[in-house]
């Protein structure tokens, strides 16, 4: 490690250590604080009849005989929740064009997709609740499905909102260069390639779930969630349910992994806190297995025609493509559902010098569930268009897939600089990255093992990609179109009376370790042993206002926050040691919990100091006036957003009997600039890597043509196992953000980002030998026997 | 309603529930044992593992009642007698062997069951043995390092530190 902030000599240096997560142990005990193990008094338990059709009229219902059952409580319908709940509408200012419709917690007059929530049961026991959902009559019209997005473009389709006049919910364009003369251009050799990305979805281990409470008498509500932005949601109870936004309180304590699905507005939910402000009794909510495939927001969900010419030399002479995207039947409220075509967009080619660049979006209204942003927002889309153009047009050329890039990879030494969609890039490291991949993965050694395996009939494939990923968000991702999504985000810390330090952030923690890192920080750069420090993250009543946890901006903006609030903390507490100890600020350090001399001999401890200033301020000077807690908020400036840029490679097996693949290995370099935690940012890669792997070869919601989901539990959607994964190999070039003084970018969805286009490559590879090929994610075995033709 | 009586980490349970009351459910809703987890509804998780008289159970899988009589032991009752984390919860800590924690205590009572059946596991045993548990989060190797550091293994036999 180098740089000013890991100096490893120091005492409680941990920013670049392998610190182990202190909560991991409360964990680890079964001491978890989830949303379900939330018991409240006189607490009441809601279960959701859901409209079994894609596409109906709702006609009513009939709820005597559910009333009758004993333990039911209340019963409310959608258009029940008129006036209860003000609609809410998922456009932003700028995506200029975006158009949806008003949306409402359940199903007023059509239902729109199979899952959509109808009627709401409430009583003593969720499995009363259900018993009372099987005796209602629901009276419903099923109208025309419209699944197939690009069906729905064509003239003529059935609209799935009559009053937006048309199923294209947005369109963007993006022409730089002359893409016609580059594509025309002597000796260039052109690449089509028509991809299908199916949709898939997060599969958090713990569903969505929420516990709403509400007192009436100071009209205050408490909504405990499994989430990752609870300020968001905080004003979204306060605007839709009409609340001051002081009144809403929102916890969301362990969350049992989110991956960006949990950070939506969802009917069942809102519903749930308004049942609770109707009802003046705490409602939980517990989403089923079932639920959550059919209601948590699906992702992906693409078809891409594109092209790639390469000069003789191997040179990118322009890219081009044309991208459709089902979204289901509303655009996803606050953030939209047109983000991740716009990433697409923005992000495809962005590793690499391309001077002509054409492309197209277009998003689309279907009764299929919503599809929002997960996990690596439109990355694995962008980064598999060219990757995988790049290496069929390298291979249509006799060019080595590691050469072409060479060629065509921005130069370490070229930033700051633009891509060819005009995003601002800076501190990336593509070519280092690409040579320590394949230094890491013995490429050659690679290549020498599938020539041999080939010559035995086995059919091995090696596959890269070089990635960027889209980090540590300015406010023009949200914020600039008037979403209510904060993207700065506030630290506090504070000397406690026993010389320990209680910090607080308005980042959250999933699981990734936030907490470890915000206390790693903040012990490093005020000076005291790490298990001095407690956290608090999840809570509006108590942590600074801020954003919380996406895009991969929790190390990179929580942190600096933190690193700011610590060093200013620091700063105060040795103006009062220098008092008290008739010195000069400059001549004191803090150091392991105690002020030292500068060579490091112990004057007072913490405690000492804090107990005279909490206890005894009749020892200090009248005209002092100690601080012994400081704020700091930290956004992105300059930048809209810090990329990060990554290289990795995937080795599989294909058996062209079965279709099966198995992946041999997996390498992953990565950029994330400054590292905290080497051993928790390495497991989170692995943990982008793996669910990368999912998408590109198990996880798939099948629809079929009427737009039922046929694969809703988890014995039907194959997730990845340890027993199919390989071994992952996580590297790092670290080169620290200008934007920062902590230097750190985000890292959480790289792999995820990334891994589907090495795995496309890699089994292309394997399959070219045989004249196959595949662009359909994900790659199952019956897809590869039809990509080989055997089926 | 049925009396369904049990031992759940060594101490003796007693309550009244309906037939169709799960064991993982009576767990977690009647004992307040929170720690076992309900991730899937079909038994594919392995979040609500727990041992039956000594045997690793998904307790989502069996009703309170058909576990009217037997010993059960909970991630509540995996820690030493004095409290402190066992060898195995140790490991996962100090290995990083958890993200959310949700699939964790099952994780941990597999890795119980496997060490009792094969105290020194390969890691494709581990791999193997942990069909039955899926963990979202992580990408399984911090976890089968857990594993090998529970066994008092050298973690270095996965390939990558």
């Amino acid at each position: 490690m180098s740089g000013p902030l890991t100096d490893l000599d120091r005492p409680n240096s941990y920013i670049g250590r392998a610190v182990p997560r202190a909560d991991a142990a409360r964990l680890l005990e079964g001491r978890g604080r989830f949303v379900d193990d939330l018991q409240l008094p006189r607490m009441l338990h809601a279960a959701f009849l859901r409209s079994p059709y894609a596409h109906a009229r709702v006609n009513g219902f009939d709820l005597e005989a559910a009333r009758a059952v004993p333990g039911v409580h209340t019963i409310l319908t959608g258009k029940d929740l008129e006036g209860v709940v003000e609609p809410y509408v998922g456009v932003l200012s700028h995506l200029a064009g975006l158009q949806s419709a008003p949306q409402m917690p359940m199903a007023v007059d059509v239902a729109r997709w199979q899952g959509e929530p109808l009627v709401m049961v409430i009583a003593e026991s969720r499995a009363i609740a259900e018993d009372a959902l099987g005796l209602i009559e629901a009276d419903l019209d099923p109208l025309d499905p419209v699944t197939d997005p690009e069906a729905a473009l064509e003239p003529g389709a059935a609209l799935i909102h009559d009053s937006l006049g048309s199923n294209l919910a947005w369109e963007r364009t993006v022409d730089v260069g002359d893409v016609d003369a580059a594509f025309a251009a002597d000796g260039v050799t052109t690449v089509e390639r028509s991809f299908t990305f199916g949709r898939h979805t997060g599969v958090t281990l713990e569903t969505r779930a929420a516990v709403a409470a509400f007192d009436p008498s100071t009209d205050q509500l408490t909504f405990w969630y499994s989430g990752q932005a609870p300020h968001m949601m905080q004003f979204i109870f306060a605007k839709h349910l009409g609340l001051m936004e002081e009144d809403v309180r929102v916890i969301a304590h362990d969350v049992g992994g989110s991956f960006g699905i949990k950070i939506h507005t969802y009917g069942d939910e809102v519903a749930t806190a308004a049942a609770a402000k109707l009802l003046g009794r705490p409602i939980k909510f517990v989403a089923d297995r079932l639920e959550s495939f059919q209601t948590d927001i699906h992702a992906r969900d693409h078809i891409v025609k594109g092209r790639m010419g390469l000069t003789a030399d191997g040179k990118i002479a322009a890219l081009e493509f044309d991208d459709i995207t089902g979204i289901g039947p509303f655009s996803m409220y606050p953030r939209t559902s047109a983000i991740e075509a716009n990433q697409v967009l923005n992000l495809t080619g962005a590793p690499y010098e391309i001077e002509n660049y054409r492309a197209r979006s277009r998003v689309v209204f279907q009764n299929k569930n919503l599809m929002c942003q997960y996990r690596a927002v439109g990355h694995p889309i962008a980064m598999a268009i060219c990757d995988c153009l790049l290496e069929d047009a390298a291979r249509e050329i006799g060019m080595d897939v590691a050469e072409v890039r060479r060629r065509n990879l921005m130069a370490d030494d070229s930033y700051p600089r633009q891509s060819a969609s005009g995003m601002k890039l800076a501190d990336l490291s593509h070519q280092q990255s690409l040579e320590k991949l394949l230094e890491i993965m013995d490429y050659n050694g690679l290549r020498a093992d599938q020539a041999q395996a080939r010559k035995s009939g086995v059919y091995r494939g090696i596959g890269l990609v070089s990635m960027v990923e889209v980090t540590n968000p300015s406010p023009a991702f949200y914020g600039i179109g008037g979403a209510p999504i904060a993207s700065q985000d506030g630290a506090t810390v504070r000397l406690d009376a026993g010389g320990g330090l209680r910090i607080s952030s308005s980042v959250t923690e999933q699981g990734q370790g936030t907490n470890g890192i915000l206390a790693q920080i903040a012990a490093d750069r005020f000076g005291i042993p790490i298990d001095r420090v407690r956290v608090t993250t999840g809570d509006t009543d108590t942590v600074p206002y801020g954003g919380g946890t996406w895009a991969s901006r929790g190390a990179g903006i929580g942190g600096e926050a933190m690193l700011q609030a610590a060093v200013a903390l620091r700063d105060q507490v040795l103006d009062v040691a220098a008092v008290m100890l008739q010195t000069e600020p400059s001549k004191l350090d803090i150091r392991d919990g105690a002020v030292t001399d500068l060579d490091g001999s112990e004057r007072m401890t913490l405690s000492d100091l804090a107990r005279t200033v909490y206890y005894r301020g009749n020892e200090l000077p009248s005209d002092m006036k100690p601080e012994l807690v400081a704020t700091r908020h930290y956004r992105v400036t300059d930048f809209p957003f810090v990329f990060t840029n990554g290289a990795m490679a995937a080795q599989v097996e294909v058996d062209v009997e079965t279709g099966m693949v198995k992946v041999l290995g997996f390498w992953a370099v990565e950029d994330c600039g400054r590292v905290i935690n080497p051993m928790l940012v390495d497991e989170q890669v692995r943990g982008g890597v793996v669910q990368g792997i999912g998408g590109a070869l198990y996880e798939e919601c099948l629809y079929d043509e009427e737009g039922q989901l046929l694969n809703a539990s988890m014995a039907d959607y194959e997730v990845p196992m340890a027993a199919e994964m390989p071994d992952i190999v996580v590297a790092h070039v670290e080169t620290p953000t200008r934007t920062s003084e902590l230097g750190a970018k985000g890292a959480g969805e790289a792999g995820t980002g990334g891994a589907p286009a090495a795995l496309m490559n890699a089994v292309n590879d394997a399959l070219s030998p045989l004249g196959g090929r595949i662009h359909q994610m994900p790659m199952t075995p019956e897809r590869i026997l039809k990509a080989l033709g055997t089926v | 309603m049925t009396q369904v009586s049990m031992t759940v980490n060594g101490e003796a349970v007693s309550a009244e529930v309906e037939g169709r009351t799960l064991l993982s459910d009576f767990l977690r809703g009647n004992l307040r044992l929170t720690g076992t987890h309900i991730g899937c509804d079909t038994s594919q998780c392995g979040a609500c593992l727990v041992h039956v008289d000594g045997e690793v159970v998904k307790s989502c899988t069996m009703f309170a009642a058909e576990a009217a009589g037997t010993e059960v032991t909970t991630i509540e009752g995996m820690a030493n007698p004095d409290g402190s984390l066992s060898a195995i919860q140790q490991a996962f800590q100090d290995q990083h062997g958890l993200q959310c924690g949700f699939c964790t205590p099952g994780m941990v009572m597999a890795t119980a069951s496997l060490l009792k059946e094969n105290p020194k596991p390969s890691v494709a045993e581990i791999r193997d043995y942990l069909e039955g548990n899926i963990c979202r989060c992580t990408g399984y190797h911090n976890i089968i390092k857990a594993v090998l550091a529970a066994s008092g293994q050298d973690v270095d036999a996965m390939v990558a530190g």
